[in-house]
């Protein structure tokens, strides 16, 4: 009764400030979201109508065709399809590799596991630029150049997804594992049986990083793919802006192409990612 | 008695022997890859920052030349590594301040009851994962000479003249600005991690002891932050260092040699450049990779050290 009294007694004033925080949410919500919103305006404008001073936000006729001139403009169906392959490839050995071996990390005793963690954590502080040379020279005198597999192993190791997954795994009750070894489950049985399961959320965080980090990726398919039916959809975008600068709806809508599937599995499975990171950060 | 004591330390070893045994089966599958294409990898890094070697046949130990070379006539303004470095300092230093700062407003904003929470977390994260070859042309453009942010600084006084990228003194300001707004949302979401640690017991005292809303976020929220700032800052810093895609896509280290950045000269002396055919250098860009290496090191044992002194742990 008291608490209701104080809600309608507090109202007046609170009318104020929640109009307030609606208008810097909204404005701020408009700076996040501009820059995709003038892409989408850009790309069903005619290359000359881009230009136009001052810009219309909304174009003075729809050109949708442009959508379908991309596909013929450069092989982008091919990028696509590369870096789809890529990036489920890496995705799945991450979460195979990762979710292995950070049940050793959480859930077990053995010598040297703190030192080890400490020797993985470590390599994350380290620049992926300072050992770039030698790697790429390495991945060339194994013949995994110019082949999609050097990124794949180059991807599919990483100590973050380790990282990302033991935070998780040492949230779960000890008691559970205890409780399977005592009715003689196996190490590997209690992996798959109980800790995997119930790191759904983990796996959906782990999921998504790896897959949007291998869609996105930019350098790594510039240095290691040269054939250009090899290449991702990053470089190839690249391509397409340098050989088409001046037709700036035509890049805006394939970038938008571009934007799409990462989209799709970031807001299929957001809620798990947001959960994620924080979780990560918490730990850190 | 003894002989028991002994035999069960002996079934006990055999069962840590065992237990370890598992455990490194865990680990093979990620360990044996992360070896292989990061360690190796990184320790060959090192030696080869004392070699002379073009990717050819000829590979000679040269000592201390490369850093020699790299550090010949070192100046801010002149020299290529002087100028990387101040360019790649400077940009940490403005980015990682401002990003921190956005992102834990963002984050007390949500962080209060609002409708529609889930939605502007979504929005506010959204450019992270946005690709970042169609985020950077699109900037290009919303940075143009006539693009829509001149168009608003002109009309409110400004007189710019030229696109962003191409000013020697905006260029690096260009790459600011898109980093912030990309890594904002990301930042914030630790930021509401953050936030949901602290205790409400400590508002409600702090309620009773009549602080105001201004001292109770100096007092109470932003000393039980410090966890995740110092977390955000080391993460963020590291980061930082590491800046070149959004330089190569955006302004390829230019104009002159205004946004050249520490990776893009690594870049440069290995491959090269974007499109440009030179001899490989890699010794050189090993020598430049260690430089990089040790500031990031020692950046972050610095703030391990200083962790203490600021950082607040329940």
């Amino acid at each position: 009764m008291s608490a209701n009294k104080k809600t309608v007694h507090m109202s007046a004033g609170q009318v104020v400030l929640s109009v307030l925080k609606y208008a810097v949410l909204i404005a701020l919500a408009i700076v996040a979201l501009i820059p995709f919103v003038w892409m989408i305006s850009s790309s069903i404008k005619t290359s000359i109508e881009v230009f136009s001073v001052p810009m219309n936000w909304i174009p003075k006729e729809f050109h949708w065709e442009n959508y379908s001139l991309i596909w013929e403009r450069v092989p982008l169906a091919t990028y696509f399809k590369n870096t789809a392959v890529l990036a489920i490839v890496v995705t799945f050995m991450q979460i195979l590799t990762s979710s292995f071996a950070a049940y050793a990390f959480a859930k077990m005793q053995f010598k040297g596991r703190d030192m080890l963690f400490m020797c993985y954590i470590g390599t994350i502080a380290v620049p992926w630029q300072a050992y770039m040379v030698p790697q790429f020279i390495m991945m060339r005198s194994i013949g995994l150049y110019d082949t999609i597999w050097a990124l794949v192993v180059l991807q599919s190791f990483t100590a973050f997804g380790v990282f990302l997954m033991r935070q998780f795994y040492l949230g779960i009750p000890n008691d559970l594992s205890e409780a399977a070894r005592i009715d003689g489950l196996s190490e590997y049985g209690i992996w798959a049986r109980i800790v995997l399961p119930l790191a759904k959320p983990a796996i959906a965080t782990l999921c998504i990083f790896t897959f949007v980090n291998t869609w996105n990726d930019y350098m790594g398919p510039m240095i290691y793919l040269t054939t250009d039916t090899k290449k991702t959809i990053q470089v190839g975008l690249r391509r397409f802006i340098q050989a088409y600068s001046a037709d700036y709806n035509l890049i805006m809508a394939a970038s938008l192409c571009s934007l799409i599937p990462v989209s799709v599995v970031f807001l299929f499975l957001q809620r798990y990612f947001i959960e994620g990171i924080a979780t990560t950060g918490m730990k850190g | 008695m003894t002989n028991d004591a002994a035999t069960a330390r002996r079934t006990m070893s055999k069962l840590e022997r065992h237990n370890t045994l598992i455990a490194y089966s865990f680990l093979a599958p990620n360990f044996i890859g992360f070896v292989v294409f990061t360690l190796i990898p990184v320790i060959f890094s090192f030696v080869l920052a004392f070699m002379d070697w073009g990717g050819g046949e000829n590979v000679t130990f040269v000592g201390l030349d490369n850093f020699r070379y790299i550090f010949k006539d070192f100046s801010f303004t002149r020299s290529n590594l002087g100028i990387a470095l101040k360019n790649t300092v400077f940009y940490t230093l403005m980015t990682v301040p401002l990003t921190l700062v956005s992102a834990m407003a963002l984050a007390l904003v949500l962080n209060k009851a609002v409708k529609g929470a889930n939605f502007f977390r979504a929005v506010f994260f959204f450019p992270y994962v946005a690709s970042l070859v169609a985020i950077c042309v699109c900037w290009n453009f919303l940075l143009m000479k006539n693009g829509p942010i001149n168009q608003m600084l002109n009309a409110i006084g400004f007189n710019m003249t030229k696109s962003w990228t191409s000013s020697r003194d905006l260029a690096i300001w260009a790459i600011i600005i898109v980093s912030v707004w990309r890594n904002a949302g990301y930042y914030m979401v630790m930021y509401l991690a953050g936030l949901q640690g602290v205790p409400a017991e400590l508002y409600e005292a702090a309620t009773m002891d009549g602080a105001n809303g201004w001292q109770k976020f100096t007092k109470v929220t932003l000393p039980m932050l410090t966890p995740t700032t110092f977390f955000c800052s080391i993460m963020m810093i590291i980061s930082c260092f590491k800046i070149y895609d959004v330089v190569a896509i955006m302004t390829q280290g230019g104009p002159g040699r205004s946004t050249k950045m520490l990776v893009t000269y690594i870049f440069e002396l290995s491959f090269g450049g974007e499109g440009i055919a030179t001899s490989a250098q890699y010794g050189v860009a090993s020598a430049v990779s260690m430089v990089l290496l040790a500031i990031v090191l020692l950046v972050t044992f610095v703030q391990f050290r200083g962790e203490k002194k600021w950082v607040n742990y329940m």
